[in-house]
């Protein structure tokens, strides 16, 4: 029998960027098919072709064996296809029936909703798929995972028979999960071919029964879960050699600079703790949702912390307050460039001085000459291409805004500075100068702590590497410990 | 931005010379002291609620309570002067109620977090409701003439409640655009959480902005009080619907983040110059009311169209080689939040 939903030498492109290469792919009706590789790898491009979203610049889609091209997500939900997000509630203010039934719902004599055939339609999809839930109950407030059988419910309200799952696991809770997987197989057993997109290695061992995996875009093996091991499947997936982005630089450790004590916060993190030196980037890696920036937002001040002390070049931070945070030498370079790092309306040199006004006034006024000054020195240090200091910040490429955001941020003349995701969404050329900025740094005794989602660029930048799980550090590994493997095993949460 | 903003102001600025002139040239009366005067002292307190708005504005918050907060002081005033208590102690107490009552707006606007349009309409009925409590529904009258003066008075053509609205306008001035804190008002207003990730003591800012204009309120009261040598408690009833045209029409954005003190200002001024210009011309209170309106949606529209059509041209270029910024697009390089 023909697989429901094939994907044949399947690639595609956004500008320069190959997201993906020759993709081959069969789901089969009655399967749960697994979708794994590193952030990046190409996996939601899949999913996006497989909705409709895009269409592939070569290969081709088949659909029971024949070929089809969608003309949309609509065209791909008329034919057959659902996917379910990771986040997925449309209308929060409607109940759940109404969600279930949106856009079709059904209809009695003058065009009128028949809302009680909707109930009792919505009151059966559930009892197919196990699940109590109370269709008149508003959406708003329902846990995620609940919101994800909604999506599901609505999918088989459209005789969905290929079902596509994004990560829906990376929102919720073992018991949830639990529940989905269920949910999952009974889908499977009433004929339905399945994708799913996890990190969680145990999670596809338990749930499906063949995985592919992508790497930079690339299909690097296609097995029965059976036939494939722990080790062999992580190495597929992060397998790729270091490339010469990361100008490190040796350095040798000095004094602690950065210390971090049993840093807790219910539900987001525990007891973390740790410390950073003089002259050492210490990198700290772990799948999203594992509490990575909310660790590094809680030491900065940003957000709250129950208990546990952050101390900076001696001094003891207080809780919630980035301003003595700064003054005590902290400087932070935070996840969301547009929204947390730069003021995109104000000129290059206000966003310079914003960490720093006191500094650049006198009497209590801003002398906006003095500003002027250290913003032009800080672009000439960083290499900013600009055309003059008084054009918007969002008028710069991404990679000049966060030059804008590393120039404001040293500009305070920092003991320790956290980058959070530094290079993400900028362009190569700019990337290896962040990562040479930050080596010569380093390299001049600054102590730097690094977020990223990006292994390699964790590995070829820290001294050290902290890898983060479920809102705990689970390993802790020095330079030459370090590897793709390593950290990644312990960053899924599977024994070494 | 700074060109633009400047070219409104420079508007604002002829519009306002060719409504004097106008005045002076065609409208007997106009030009005389006494009526320089007078057009000048209508306004004060508009122009003191004003500056006291612009900065809230700024970052992107509102009190619509200001009028009623007059009104409550002016009550207050009157109630403690009918209970016998000298004037010179009033005043301080009075000020103090004005900060009192923006406190309590910024405690549920900061520390509870409720939006400052819903809490501040709230206590503009609240406020005024207790202006009424503390006075009924009379006036007190027969303010010692050793202060009234003060309110009425003037050197020259020159009112000296005048020169304590320029001496607040300047002081506005040089702490909205000259100070740490006037940078953190339009850097609030663009980008909050860039803000507090910069060290900007966010809230403390908005808490003090309210008392700030409490404290002006009251200040404005005094003033209304002893020029009317009448306390009501229905003084500055609406007054704050001219309030919120004066800073609207003096290029300030609702949205936060963008206005000048000289151009709130110059609105003050047009807007008093406009009205005597038609109060002299005979011209009926429904008329002005109507004349006064459509300036406010001009002055609020043309600044945004002049803004849309300067930002279509700008990002129609520029959309094309940002294609590596944007999340949708998975790269093997860049990491985006789902894989």
């Amino acid at each position: 029998m023909a697989p429901s939903l094939e994907l044949i030498g399947v690639s595609k492109a956004f500008g320069a960027v190959q997201a993906l290469r020759g993709v081959s792919l069969a789901l089969h009706a009655g399967e749960i098919h697994a979708l794994a590789g590193e952030n990046g790898a190409g996996k939601s491009t899949v999913v996006r072709i497989i909705g409709g979203e895009h269409q592939p610049d070569e290969g081709e889609v088949r659909l029971d064996g024949e070929p089809v091209r969608f003309g949309g997500p609509r065209d791909a939900q008329h034919r057959g296809v659902a996917v379910i997000h990771q986040e997925p509630t449309r209308f929060p203010d409607l109940n759940v029936a109404e969600n279930v039934f949106m856009g079709r719902q059904p209809l009695r004599k003058g065009r009128r909703v028949d809302r009680r055939a909707m109930y009792r339609r919505t009151a059966e999809l559930f009892e197919t798929l196990g699940v109590p839930l109370d269709p008149a109950l508003p959406t708003r407030g329902l846990s995620i995972a609940d919101q994800q059988i909604i999506e599901i419910a609505k999918a088989l309200a459209t005789e969905a028979r290929i079902i596509v799952m994004d990560e829906p696991t990376a929102a919720l809770s073992n018991v949830e999960a639990e529940r989905l997987f269920r949910v999952a197989r009974t889908l499977a057993a009433n004929g339905a071919a399945l994708l799913f997109i996890s990190h969680r290695l145990e999670e596809m061992y338990s749930l499906c029964q063949r995985v592919t995996v992508l790497r930079d875009g690339s299909p690097v093996t296609s097995e029965r879960m059976t036939d494939i091991d722990h080790d062999t499947l992580v190495r597929s997936m992060v397998g790729r050699s270091v490339e010469q982005l990361f100008p490190k630089r040796e350095t040798k450790a000095g004094a602690e600079v950065l210390t971090v004590r049993g840093l807790t916060q219910p539900g987001v993190f525990r007891d973390v703790s740790f410390a950073v030196r003089q002259g050492e980037i210490v990198g700290l890696a772990g799948l999203v949702g594992s509490g990575r920036s909310e660790v590094a937002r809680a030491i900065f001040g940003i957000d709250d912390r129950e208990s546990g002390t952050v101390t900076v070049a001696g001094r003891v931070l207080p809780k919630s307050n980035p301003r003595a945070a700064i003054a005590a030498g902290l400087a932070m370079v935070p996840e969301d460039r547009r929204e947390q790092g730069l003021i995109l309306e104000l000129p290059i040199d206000r966003n310079t001085s914003l960490a720093q006004l006191g500094a650049v006034s006198r009497w209590g006024l801003v002398r906006s000459g003095r500003e002027r000054s250290v913003a032009a020195e800080w672009a000439r240090r960083l290499g900013l291409r600009f055309g003059g200091l008084g054009d918007p910040a969002g008028t710069l490429s991404g990679g000049n805004q966060q030059k804008v955001v590393l120039g404001k941020w040293l500009a305070t003349k920092p003991e320790v500075l956290i980058v959070d995701e530094p290079t993400r969404g900028i362009d190569i050329g700019a990337k290896v100068e962040v990562h040479a900025l930050l080596s010569d740094l380093a390299a001049s005794g600054m102590a730097v702590l690094m977020i990223s989602s990006e292994l390699p660029e964790v590995l070829g930048m820290a001294d050290r590497v902290l890898v983060m799980h479920e809102g705990r550090i689970a390993a802790e590994l020095s330079r030459t410990e370090a590897n793709e493997e390593a950290v990644m095993r312990a960053a899924t949460g599977s024994a070494a | 931005m700074r060109d633009r903003l400047l070219r409104w102001e420079t508007i604002l600025l002829v519009l306002c010379v060719l409504v004097l002139a106008y005045g002076a040239i065609s409208t007997d009366g106009f030009a005389e002291a006494d009526n320089i005067s007078f057009l000048l002292l209508d306004y004060s307190e508009v122009a003191l609620l004003a500056f006291a708005l612009l900065p809230i504005v700024l970052t992107g918050e509102i009190d619509l309570s200001v009028a009623s907060v007059l009104g409550f002081c002016s009550a207050l005033t009157g109630a403690l002067w009918n209970g016998g208590m000298p004037f010179e102690t009033i005043v301080p107490l009075v000020l103090v109620a004005g900060v009192v009552l923006g406190f309590i707006n910024a405690v549920l606007i900061v520390r509870f977090g409720l939006p400052s349009l819903a809490v501040t309409i709230g206590t503009l009925g609240l406020y005024r409701g207790l202006a009424y409590v503390v006075l009924g529904d009379g006036a007190v009258t027969g303010f010692p003439s050793t202060y009234r003066p003060l309110a009425t008075a003037s050197i020259g053509f020159l009112p000296y409640v005048t020169i304590l609205v320029i001496v607040i306008g300047i002081i506005a001035m040089v702490v909205v655009h000259y100070t740490p804190v006037g940078r953190a008002l339009y850097a609030i207003g663009l980008g909050e959480q860039t803000a507090r990730f910069s060290g900007i003591r966010v809230d403390r800012i908005k808490m003090s902005l309210y008392l700030v204009s409490g404290g002006l309120a009251a200040l404005a009261s005094l003033v209304f009080t002893l020029r009317y040598n009448s306390a009501r408690a229905d003084n500055g009833n609406g007054l704050e619907l001219a309030v919120v045209a004066a800073v609207l029409l003096g290029g300030v954005s609702i949205f936060g983040g963008r206005g000048t003190v000289f151009g709130v200002a110059t609105a003050v001024l047009l807007m008093a110059g406009l009205r005597n210009v038609l109060f002299l011309g005979d011209v009926s209170n429904e008329i002005q009311n109507v004349i006064t309106g459509l300036l406010l949606i001009v002055s609020v529209l043309v600044p945004a169209s002049v803004r849309l059509l300067a930002r279509r041209r700008r990002e129609r270029p520029a959309a094309e080689p940002t294609l590596d910024e944007e999340e949708p697009c998975p790269t093997p390089t860049v990491s985006s939040q789902r894989s």
